[in-house]
């Protein structure tokens, strides 16, 4: 049996709406294996993105802890959480969220800005993950010269850049067609199989679900099985 | 790719509001440079005055007249080590508007208490020798041409000649240069009150203030005291003050010029801070996504703080220091055209180092309140606002 690499317990999560409280999360108990590959799907307001956002450390838990890699994240400061996420997670966006001002090779690169690394060894090392994707021939291309599937592609790129344990994609071919959505998640599958990647994906389709190694599923707030 | 490209690319993503925005920097920092130049033309003759000269004039005005016998009694005093006296001769040369400042003297006692005027000792020794002689600074002296020997003829405001015309002739016999024209008052000409009192018309044995050189400049008030104490009661009192005093009291005359160009500069800036601010905080709504995928990848609240501070202090700065370097040149073209009246008319290297703080001054400031804003960004709430 595989080590765990994310590990929630009785995790929760309540929004103030007004002065309304909005209990998004329900004492959540989630492990996801170290080198898997999930699938998260359900309906809308369910608590998927939550979840997702958490377990990257952009959010904080109201209640429950959350282990990666075997360091508490929910214990962790604003500022330790920013240094945990540059070297340990890459996030995928439906929209891709590529700065329109940097060529495909300067938003991948983005991430080692906060490394010591060379600007040689940045480059060297964008240039990999860009050939990983498979566009190392729009290196100088900017976002607005590729088409939707490339810039996911240089998304996926710049998630994978910093060598990160885990990966997370909020609905990431939420915005292409279906062919270029199967080529994104055969990328994924890639990136599971041959490098090792955990990944946790939010999702709505079940085709792309099928992609993955295990589905579960969320319904108000809590999971309700996995397949 | 550095944290540097990145700034410069966040600040050129909209080339023309940044542009503009720009501009109007450059525009402030040349009104900046060129009103710094107008402050130091009108202070510098004050801040040339030496410490242990005291100028003496008529209690009422500068304009009243002092009796010349009155040199002997100041010169009388315990603490004076020379005085010499002048008189507002209101002189131009060829054409009205063409103001020289010009004065009668003595010339024994003006080198006396001017001692750190550079003149060559058989110039000098000419011009004391000529009666009609004129000793003139280097710099009007190139201004007009003048070459020592020639005859130059010198139109006054004031003081008719015995033959009732306004005409005066002059011969240049000694030209005083210091090496630094920037800093000396090098446009004025000095000419013999002996021949200038005997051909007027009116006036006679009258000067316009004395000039009083003392041993200890510590001592300077009492000094001024006691000359006006010999004065006190006499139909003709004096009002002695130091001779940066008088230059002020000149300067005085136009106005309080530093004030004005503080209140101007003021103005300026606070123009130019809303508009920046306005730019940048413009800069920052527009892309709150990319700023909340920066924090995803890791970028910690300060990084940001400091990026977006970055940008506006470098859009500051590369303006600013454009806007310096264009006041730079414009005052050096305006300083030889002005010379006559505003000879120190120069962007001096302390008011080129404060333009270069407040450039840096002006992109915090301007920046901090976006990059606050940028800092407090919750990643959560912005993603989910696509």
């Amino acid at each position: 049996m595989s080590e765990i690499l994310v590990k929630t317990r009785d995790l929760s999560k309540v929004f103030a709406k007004g002065k309304e409280k909005v209990e998004v999360l329900r004492g959540l108990d989630l492990d996801i294996e170290q080198g898997d590959f999930v699938a998260l799907m359900g309906p809308s307001g369910s608590g998927k993105t939550t979840l997702l956002n958490l377990i990257g450390g952009l959010d904080k838990p109201t209640q429950g802890s959350i282990d990666v890699g075997g360091q508490r994240i929910d214990q962790l400061r604003s500022s330790q959480l920013s240094k945990w996420r540059a070297r340990h997670v890459g996030f995928v966006f439906q929209f891709y969220n590529l700065l329109p001002v940097l060529t495909a090779q300067r938003n991948v690169e983005l991430p080692l800005l906060l490394s010591k690394m060379s600007r040689s060894e940045r480059r060297r090392r964008a240039a990999t993950a860009l050939e990983i994707v498979g566009l190392s021939d729009r290196a100088k291309h900017y976002p607005r010269e590729l088409s939707g599937g490339q810039e996911q592609r240089v998304a996926i790129a710049r998630a994978i850049v910093s060598d990160p344990t885990l990966l997370l994609a909020d609905e990431p071919t939420g915005d292409l067609d279906r062919e270029t959505a199967d080529e994104i998640l055969d990328l994924l599958q890639i990136l599971n199989t041959e490098h090792g990647k955990t990944i946790l994906m939010v999702t709505h389709d079940p085709q792309a679900a099928s992609h993955a190694r295990h589905t579960l599923h969320m319904d108000k707030g809590s999971l309700a099985k996995a397949a | 790719m550095t944290f540097l490209h990145l700034v410069r690319k966040n600040l050129g993503r909209k080339k023309v509001r940044t542009l503009f925005t720009a501009l109007s920097i450059v525009v402030a920092f040349i009104l900046f440079g060129l009103l710094g130049a107008l402050n130091q033309g009108f202070s510098g003759s004050v801040s040339l005055a030496g410490v242990d000269r005291l100028v003496t004039i008529h209690k009422v005005s500068l304009i009243q007249l002092l009796p010349i016998a009155y040199g002997a009694r100041i010169s009388n005093l315990e603490g004076v080590e020379a005085v010499s006296h002048y008189t507002w001769f209101g002189g131009y040369f060829q054409d009205p508007r063409q103001q020289v400042f010009s004065t009668p003297t003595d010339p024994d006692t003006f080198r006396e208490v001017y001692a750190e005027f550079e003149i060559d000792p058989d110039q000098f020794q000419a011009w004391q020798n000529n009666r009609v002689g004129m000793l003139a600074g280097k710099s009007l002296a190139d201004t007009f041409g003048w070459q020592v020997g020639d005859r130059i003829p010198i139109g006054s405001t004031i003081w008719p000649t015995s033959d009732g015309s306004y005409g005066w002739e002059f011969v240049l016999e000694a030209v005083y240069d210091d090496g630094d024209p920037a800093n000396t008052n090098e446009q004025q000409f000095f000419f013999h009150y002996e021949y200038f009192n005997e051909t007027r018309q009116f006036g006679k044995d009258l000067i316009g203030w004395y000039t009083v050189k003392i041993s200890d400049p510590e001592n300077a008030e009492a000094m001024a005291a006691a000359i006006d104490a010999l004065f006190a009661n006499s139909p003709t009192e004096t009002k002695t003050t130091t001779e940066k005093g008088f230059a002020q009291g000149f300067v005085d005359q136009v106005g309080d010029i530093g004030a004005i160009v503080r209140y101007i500069l003021l103005a300026v800036f606070f123009t130019m801070l809303l508009v920046t601010a306005n730019t940048m905080a413009q800069s920052v709504r527009e892309r709150t996504n990319e700023l909340a995928v920066l924090k995803t990848l890791g970028f910690s609240d300060t990084r940001i703080l400091v990026m977006v501070l970055s940008e506006s202090t470098l859009l500051s700065v590369v303006a600013g220091v454009l806007g310096l370097m264009l006041a730079y040149v414009a005052v050096g073209g305006f300083a030889a055209s002005v010379s006559q009246f505003l000879p120190g008319l120069a962007l001096t290297n302390a008011t080129l180092v404060l333009g270069l703080v407040l450039t840096v001054v002006l992109g915090l400031i301007t920046g901090i309140a976006p990059a606050l804003s940028a800092m407090r960004l919750n990643v959560v709430q912005a993603l989910a606002r696509r």
